[in-house]
Formats: C-alpha cells, sequence, structure tokens
C-alpha cells in the first residue's frame, strides 16, 4: 500500500528571508511585489499573519494600520527554487520527493517510514528538522496524495491517516481541501455544502452535471479511486541501497562499513537477477545537509564485494564528514547483464580474465580511464590512422596486423621538422640536422609514399624513407610534398629499434 | 668418484630450490622459453629467468627504441603461448604497428600512461602481484632500491615477468633485479649484401645477472628470432616480405 508524505510551508518565504536575515525574525514583516501600479502583499510572516495579515492585501492598508510593519520585495522564482532544494535535501527520506506547487512537498514514504520508527517517528524527524532550519511546517500521512494535502493544510499538524479512512477524516474538512477552483468553492458555498461531507457521498454523475468534471475527479483522486501522477526531482534509481545511522558518522571505519554493507546488500542483489553493475555512486548525506559523493566505474560487469570496495578504497578519503552523515546512498545507474560466454577474453582461462579486469578497474580509479588502452589494426596506411582504441577494451581485431612494412617502435606524436641534404631529388637524406645535431646516413630504404586520404583530410602526401646512420640508429623520416620550386619540407617521425 | 644419476638428480633440484629463494622465478616453470638462445648461456641452469625483474638502462632515445624492441621480442617469445601483457609508460610514443614485427601481437598489450611516477610505481606494484598477466613492461626514470625490492618480492609469489626499462636514470643505483641490461643499437645486417637498411641488430649487455655470469652478445633479429652476429642466418629470410623501395 503506498503511502504518501504532504509537507505545506504555510510561510515558506518569510521564513527563508528570516533564516538570511535572523534581524526580522523578532518583528512582523511581509514580502511585497508590484502590481498595477500598487504594492500587493506575496507573502506574511507567522508574526505578521497574528496580526490579522494575509496575502493579498494591498500594502498601503497594511502600512495605515501597522505602521511598523517591515517590507520587503519579493523576489520572483524564489519559492520554486527553494521547493525544488527542499526536494532534494527531503531524498534522505525517501527516493521520491516532489515539489508540489506553490508551497508544499509531497513525499512516497512507502516502505521508507519503519527506518525512522514508524510513521509517528518519521513525520517527527521530518517537522523538528525542518522547524531546527526555521521553517514552519504542517505535515500530514494518508493513503493518497490528496487526502495528506488536504490533512496537511486543513487538519491537525501531524496528523496520520491511516490506511482507508480518507472518507472519515475527510468528511469534517471544508470543501477547499480538495484543491477546487474558486467558482466552483463559490458555487459550494452557495449551495450551503460548505464541508466535504456534505457532497462526499452524491454519486459522481450528479456532481459532474452541476460542477463539472473537475469536482468527483478530485473526490475520486483523495478516496484513492484514481492515480495522481507526481513527477519526482531526482528520478528513482532501480537499483539503490540506502542506509541511515542513528548517530552522525564521521570516522573513516564507520563509513567504510556502511559502504561494505550496502554493497553487499546490493550485490546479493545482482546475484539474484544474474546482472553485474558497471557504475556504481556512493552519496553520503551530511548532517548539515550537505551532498556528497565518490563513484566509480568498472570495465566489466561485476558483483564481487571485495573487487568493488577496493574500487571505492582510494576515494573515502576525500569524503569531508565534518560533523557526520546520516544517510548513505548506494546506487547502479549502469548495470550490464553478465553473461558466461563474456569470460572469454583474451583466450586465457576466465578466471584470469576477471583478474585482469579487476587489476584494469583498480588502476582506472587511480589514473583516468582514458590512460589506459589497447590499440586495434585498422585500415588505413597513414601511420597515425593506422590503429584505434579498443572500446571496449576486449574487443576483438577485425583485421590482420601488418608486418610486411616497416614501421618504428617509437612514434612521435607530431613529426619533428629536420634540415635533410640529398644527393639528388627523390634520393634518399645523406645527412640530416635533428635537435642541431649532425646525423650521416650509412644505410637507406625508400621512399615508401604514402597519400592522404582525401575523403578523410587534404594535405600533402609523404615519402617515408628508413636511415640508418652510423653508430646504427635508425630513423624514419618522410619528405612531405613533392619537389617543385619550393624546397620540401622534411621530418622525422619515429625511431627503429 | 664419479657420483651417481640419483645424486645428481638431487644437487639438481636443489639448486632450483636455492635459485628459487634467491629471485630467480619458480624452479619448476616448463622451459617454454628454450629459444632465447643464446641469451640463456648466461643464466643459472640454462634457463631465461621468468617469474624475475629485468631492468634495463638507455640514455639515448634511439638506444631506448632498441631497448624497447628488444623487450618486445623477449616478451613475444613468453606470450608465444598466450596471455597478456601490460606495457606502463610515461607517454604515448610507443607505436603499436611497429611491434608487431619483434613478435608480439600488438592487441595482447594494454597501454597504460601515468604521467605521474608515483602512480607509475603502484600501478606496475599492483600488475606485477596479478598472476593472470604474463609480462608487465615499465618505462619508469628512478627507482630506489627498496621500491625494487618490493616489485622483486610481488613476482616472486606471482609469477609474473617484469621488465624495467629505465630511460636516462640520474644514477645506475643497485636494484633487486635478477639482470640489468643495456642495449645499443649496431649497424644493421643485411642479407646477401643487398643496400639498404637489413635486419635491426643490437649489442646486447647483460651487466649483471644473479647467479650467473655476465655476458655481452651482438645480435641481429631476423624478423622471428635472434641470431648471433658472425654467424650464418639459418632462419628462413623475412626480405621477400619486407619492402624496399
Amino acid at each position: 500500500m503506498a503511502r504518501y508524505v504532504s509537507i505545506a510551508f504555510p510561510h515558506l518565504l518569510t521564513d527563508y528571508v528570516a533564516r538570511r536575515h535572523p534581524e526580522f525574525r523578532a518583528s512582523p514583516f511581509v514580502l511585497a511585489s508590484r502590481r498595477h501600479g500598487r504594492m500587493v502583499i506575496d507573502a506574511v510572516s507567522k508574526k505578521a499573519a497574528q496580526k490579522g495579515i494575509h496575502t493579498g492585501m494591498v500594502l498601503a492598508d497594511c502600512k495605515a494600520l501597522f505602521p511598523k510593519l517591515e517590507v520587503m520585495e519579493t523576489e520572483a522564482g524564489r519559492a520554486e527554487k527553494l521547493l525544488q532544494a527542499l526536494a532534494e535535501w527531503a531524498i534522505r527520506y525517501t527516493p521520491f520527493a516532489a515539489v508540489d506547487l506553490p508551497d508544499g512537498l509531497v513525499l512516497n514514504s512507502s516502505g521508507c517510514t519503519h527506518l525512522w520508527g514508524g510513521e509517528a517517528a518519521y513525520l517527527e524527524h521530518i517537522s523538528t528538522k525542518l522547524g531546527s532550519y526555521g521553517y514552519t511546517v504542517q505535515i500530514a500521512i494518508a493513503d493518497t496524495v490528496a487526502t495528506a494535502w488536504a490533512v496537511a493544510r486543513f487538519g491537525s499538524h501531524r496528523a496520520i491517516v491511516n490506511p482507508g479512512q480518507q472518507r472519515q477524516v475527510l468528511k469534517s474538512l471544508p470543501a477547499a481541501a480538495l484543491r477546487l477552483d474558486v467558482t466552483i468553492l463559490a458555487r459550494l458555498k452557495k449551495l450551503g455544502m460548505q464541508q466535504i461531507g456534505s457532497f462526499i457521498d452524491m454519486p459522481p454523475s450528479v456532481l459532474r452535471r452541476r460542477f463539472g468534471q473537475e469536482l468527483p475527479k478530485r473526490i475520486s483522486q483523495a478516496l484513492g479511486r484514481e492515480i495522481e501522477l507526481m513527477v519526482p526531482v531526482k528520478p528513482v534509481e532501480p537499483y539503490q541501497e540506502r542506509l541511515s545511522s542513528m548517530e552522525p558518522i564521521a570516522s573513516n571505519t564507520g563509513i567504510t562499513i556502511a559502504l561494505k554493507k550496502l554493497l553487499d546488500t546490493l550485490c546479493n542483489r545482482f546475484e539474484s537477477e544474474g546482472i553485474g553493475l558497471r557504475q556504481c555512486i556512493f552519496r553520503a548525506y551530511r548532517v548539515d545537509g550537505a551532498l556528497q559523493q565518490i563513484s566509480i566505474g568498472t570495465g566489466h560487469p561485476s558483483r564481487n564485494v571485495n573487487h568493488l570496495f577496493r574500487l571505492f578504497e582510494h576515494k573515502i578519503a576525500t569524503l569531508e564528514p565534518a560533523l557526520g552523515f546520516e544517510l548513505f546512498v548506494l546506487e547502479a545507474p549502469k548495470v550490464e547483464k553478465m553473461t558466461r560466454e563474456q569470460a572469454a577474453l583474451w583466450d586465457a582461462a576466465s578466471q584470469n580474465d576477471r583478474k585482469v579486469a579487476e587489476l584494469l578497474d583498480r588502476v582506472a580509479a587511480k589514473v583516468n580511464p582514458s590512460n589506459i588502452s589497447r590499440y586495434l589494426p585498422v585500415e588505413h596506411h597513414w601511420p597515425e590512422r593506422s590503429m584505434k582504441r579498443a572500446t571496449p577494451i576486449w574487443e576483438k581485431p577485425a583485421t590482420g596486423w601488418r608486418s610486411d612494412l616497416p614501421r618504428p617502435v617509437h612514434l612521435l606524436p607530431l613529426p619533428e621538422a629536420i634540415e635533410v641534404t640529398a644527393l639528388l631529388p627523390d634520393y634518399p637524406p645523406m645527412l640530416f640536422l635533428y635537435k642541431r645535431q649532425r646525423y650521416t646516413v650509412v644505410k637507406a630504404d625508400g621512399p615508401e609514399r604514402i597519400e592522404q586520404e582525401w575523403w578523410l583530410s587534404d594535405g600533402l602526401y609523404r615519402d617515408y624513407y628508413t636511415v640508418e646512420d652510423e653508430n646504427g640508429a635508425r630513423y624514419w623520416m618522410f619528405r612531405s610534398g613533392p619537389y617543385d620550386g619550393e624546397r620540401p619540407k622534411w621530418f622525422l617521425h619515429g625511431f627503429f629499434a | 668418484m664419479i657420483p651417481s644419476a640419483e645424486k645428481i638428480e638431487i644437487v639438481r633440484q636443489l639448486q632450483a630450490k636455492i635459485d628459487a629463494m634467491q629471485g630467480l622465478g619458480k624452479p619448476l616453470r616448463e622451459p617454454a622459453h628454450g629459444d632465447l638462445a643464446p641469451f640463456t648461456a648466461a643464466f643459472p641452469g640454462q634457463v631465461f629467468p621468468t617469474g624475475a625483474i629485468h631492468e634495463f638502462i638507455s640514455y639515448e632515445v634511439t638506444n631506448a627504441a632498441a631497448t624497447r624492441g628488444f623487450i618486445t621480442a623477449l616478451t613475444g617469445r613468453l606470450m608465444r603461448k598466450g596471455g597478456l601483457c601490460l606495457w606502463i609508460s610515461r607517454n604515448r610514443d610507443i607505436y603499436p604497428s611497429g611491434l608487431r614485427n619483434f613478435g608480439l601481437e600488438p592487441d595482447r598489450i594494454v597501454f597504460i600512461n601515468a604521467a605521474h611516477p608515483k602512480d607509475a610505481l603502484w600501478i606496475l606494484e599492483e600488475a606485477l602481484k596479478c598472476e593472470a598477466l604474463t609480462a608487465v613492461i615499465s618505462e619508469i626514470r628512478e627507482l630506489s632500491f627498496t621500491d625494487s625490492r618490493r616489485l622483486q618480492l610481488a613476482v616472486e609469489n606471482s609469477g609474473v615477468t617484469g621488465f624495467i626499462h629505465r630511460l636516462c636514470p640520474r644514477a645506475e643505483n643497485a636494484l633487486a633485479c635478477t639482470t640489468r641490461w643495456k642495449i645499443t643499437t649496431l649497424p644493421s645486417v643485411s642479407v646477401d649484401n643487398l643496400p639498404g637498411v637489413g635486419f635491426s641488430a643490437w649489442d646486447v649487455q647483460l651487466l649483471k645477472v644473479r647467479n650467473g655470469r655476465p655476458l655481452s652478445w651482438q645480435v641481429s633479429w631476423s624478423g622471428s628470432s635472434f641470431v648471433p652476429l658472425g654467424e650464418k642466418n639459418n632462419s628462413e629470410p623475412l626480405l621477400n616480405k619486407r619492402y624496399t623501395g
């Protein structure tokens, strides 16, 4: 059975302002904005509300009544931002938290409340926590979003509507608790039906004829006959485990234990579903509201707790617990099926492949994964393009490596310009100058002409020569383009073994 | 008195045990690299030590390339039966296509770039502990004796062969490695006095070897095996396959 918590913030904006500017706390104040040439009140602080000021009043009237009233300009869009941030904060209580404009939040607390020791304790925890931040809240829990909304705003604070009790609870509430349009409310009032109890038992067809589609829809939503869709602030990850702690955890040992426990549960789940994770994020919610996270990736789907823990191990130190973490969430945004045939990678035993894959994961956690590469041959003559990185790293080569052409073992990432003397054009060099040093060529092979692939890029062809100096050092150099009037440029491109 | 065959066998086994204790690799390894002639002559028991660390020093970029070729050829021999090797380097300047000529399939190598020497050392140690690898080649400039001792302990347990290539080290300090080599280039060897650049030739100096005798050789790489210079090349020449301008 689903359970929803509705949190209402009657003084959302003013509480926020008071939080930022403590000097306002003592005196009544309002937020106002300019509309049609006059200042209209948008939000009222608790103290001001007690004096009878309500939203929608004109500021000049209030000023006449209470000359000492403090006024601040309303920040456009602040309420939305604030609710979004509060909803993200509330993810510590449930993975499903949604913004309920204009002044509330909705949490789907199904299966979460027992972690705080029951619904009453859950509501108390949330409301005291928000209260300690300075927010006035009204909170209720019920089977449906609509009932929770109604009870939070028009019922008693921290109300718990027991499963299936929506009808009884709603009967005593005013019609406005159903989130109805002003015109419908006015018509209901005119007919003397001020409380929900006076019309909730009427047949829907009658209500529809008199009041339109909205009223019966709201009633069936409140009673749970119709599903109300909410959009969570963060999509709920299917593979997620959470662990909350009674006392804030600040020590590395504590974090380690929490991480191991979460990994254990998650990997057990993977075991039963035959999958392994490729990516994993460990989030830690700090007492002061900050969120910290570390993440790892694996090259291979894995559900080996020890291995995954070793990947996380180095990063635990980067978490800053300060006063301590109160909730840990481990989620796997990327999972993959673990298949048996995937095992044979490098035609060695599968046991070995797993060990290598785990080693590479550990290395990837240390240096950037982009620094680990395996190369496969590609059918291009142009030296820089003759190979590609294998993605994924165990990809099988599609073609064979060529070995009939001389290729250096050391290829300069960028060819370096050299000065060359050749006996005749098109002859291999006799001498060359590289880094201000002169080398005499004793033996030479070439040219091997490699054309630019015009469909990939423009440029001159290269005539490659393999040359050897008197010490036996072997070089790979090329002349860029033909001899036509200008002296062509020569480059050193590699060293042979 | 001529010792009996039984005694010879006992002595041989004891020698193997001593070698293992001294970090010369595992004694009961199959001699899969018998074709590492001519270098085996320098080693105890005429066996090239696997599961040990070999240190190479070079100072110039050309000699470094020669050293790379030599290490690749050795690794290629060790990986004849399959396996995987790791190549840890500082820059991305190794050209995998060129390694194919030294008998090592470039797609059997995983290249790791570690810009920071500390990271490189950590990766090297982790890799040497991983029995699933056949060989680990690492290009590190400086290595302290303590670090080399740890690496040696890692390979003694795992049986991985480590090649450490030190380019321009500040000092040739003593390390706990089994061997120390220096490879320099030699003028290439042409077959049948053909013009042009022939097979790569190297001056291989084994400066230090534990329990063996340091030697030096002048060899060329014929495309499939080492051929000592001055001997006739008996292996099938690959010249017809080579491109000569």
